[in-house]
């Protein structure tokens, strides 16, 4: 009997050139947490906190169309953005487990979007130099999105962790419960480091030094504790999601999946 | 006298439609007009924010103004860099921000000052949010008239 190999073992991710694969990479970050803030909209604290979670999510809809759309282009079979985005499967996708975490409150949900803000402006402000003028002028825009959102991520973790008891204590749970989808963020694979040593893309490794003064400055403002749990799971650059992401896509693709091609 | 209309009046004409007092020039999102050899326009832009809804409606809006004024072939074409600035917008056009009610941004570099409420010129406003009715601006309220507004992001 021939066992046929796990789908747990196959890459199924690598599709085209190390860049396309990089692209995509950036790419589904993006568009998986901007479905995750889009699920929060209308149940913020407020009116304002509404807003600004659409708005945030719409400045990361828009940079995963942008690199989407670039992917597309160096790949070169007629893909975009919306083939992308909807006709993927969940092996296919290549965000890290972090945004795809859900979200049991609005703690979680600015926990989450802080650790990635703090990753992300470190990353677009090392892209926005890259050697392909594309990327680098994606980054460079984003970078300037990355700051404010970053802004606002960090003064509502010191405002809930320095906030009352009550909020105190979830807003630690938050920050415990998804300290290790973080580690992930910094692996790099042969991919990345091809496209560094290239000037193409950045060692995530390498940013990782910055991101812990952030966090470690925006925790002790918020008194709230560094986890020190040295697990971290891993395997979302791979396509090897935790079981949230096939809910999430199931949700996201829905439409497109039973009317294809289906446009505006 | 012969009236000669130019690529750039057309364009001139067409606005941001969330901000109609300011056209794509105005705002900066028109980064530049050329004719090919075989006639077709193109004319290059450039998203404000990167998740700008308006992109494609301003998309639209380009190709319309040049055909009704008998230009056939008009491709738009965007840009990335550099990234859009707020820098970009002149004193014109934010005085116009002004007098629309919404405040307008400050040079990008500059040491923050107060922001003035575009209703009575009181210093003496405060932030409610950071993210108003689009990405590019905040909400703030004016505690001297008691006006909320809505403030240009400097970025």
């Amino acid at each position: 009997m021939t066992i046929p190999p796990s789908p747990l073992t196959e890459d199924m991710t690598t599709t085209g050139t190390p860049l396309v694969t990089y692209l995509l990479r950036l790419a589904d970050d993006n568009v998986i947490l901007s479905q995750r803030l889009g699920e929060y909209i209308s149940r913020a604290p407020d009116l304002e906190e509404d807003l600004a979670v659409a708005n945030i999510a719409l400045d990361h809809i828009g940079v995963a169309q942008h690199l989407y759309t670039y992917a597309g282009e160096v790949e070169g079979n007629g893909r975009g953005e919306d083939d992308f985005a909807f006709g993927r499967t969940e092996r296919q996708f290549t965000n890290a487990l972090l945004v795809e975490q859900p979200h049991d409150g609005f703690g979680d949900l600015m926990a989450r979007q802080f650790f990635f803000d703090a990753y992300q402006v470190e990353l677009w402000a090392a892209l926005a130099r890259s050697s392909d003028e594309r990327l680098a002028g994606i980054a460079a825009k984003a970078l300037k999105e990355a700051r404010y959102h970053l802004r606002h991520s960090s003064s509502w973790l010191v405002r809930l962790g320095d906030g009352t008891e009550r909020s105190h204590r979830r807003m630690q749970r938050s920050v415990d419960a998804l300290w290790r989808f973080t580690g992930e963020l910094f692996e790099a694979d042969v991919i990345d480091r091809d496209l560094a040593a290239a000037g193409v893309a950045i060692d995530p490794a390498s940013l990782r030094l910055a991101w812990d003064a952030t966090v470690s400055e925006v925790l002790a403002k918020a008194t709230l504790q560094r986890p020190d749990d040295p697990y971290q799971s891993t395997g979302g650059r791979l396509g090897v999601h935790s079981e949230h992401l096939g809910h999430l896509l199931a949700e996201m693709q829905w439409m497109q999946r039973t009317y294809p091609d289906l446009a505006w | 006298m012969v009236m000669t209309v130019t690529i750039e009046d057309l364009l001139a004409e067409v606005v941001d439609p969330e901000i109609p007092v300011l056209s794509i020039a105005d705002l900066g999102i028109l980064r530049g007009a050329s004719i090919g050899e075989d006639g077709a326009i193109t004319v290059t832009i450039t998203p404000t924010y990167s998740g700008c809804p308006a992109m494609g409606v301003i998309e639209e809006d380009i190709v319309s103004a040049l055909q009704a004024a008998g230009y056939d072939r008009v491709v738009v074409e965007t840009t990335f860099s550099p990234a859009w600035t707020t820098d970009w917008m002149g004193d014109e056009a934010k005085g116009k921000l002004r007098e629309y009610g919404i405040a307008p941004p400050d040079e990008v570099d500059a040491t923050p000052q107060p922001v003035l409420c575009p209703q009575c010129s009181a210093a003496e406003t405060r932030l409610v949010a950071e993210f108003g009715s689009t990405a590019c601006k905040a909400f703030m309220v004016c505690s001297s008239c008691g006006e909320p507004f809505d403030h240009f992001k400097a970025i």
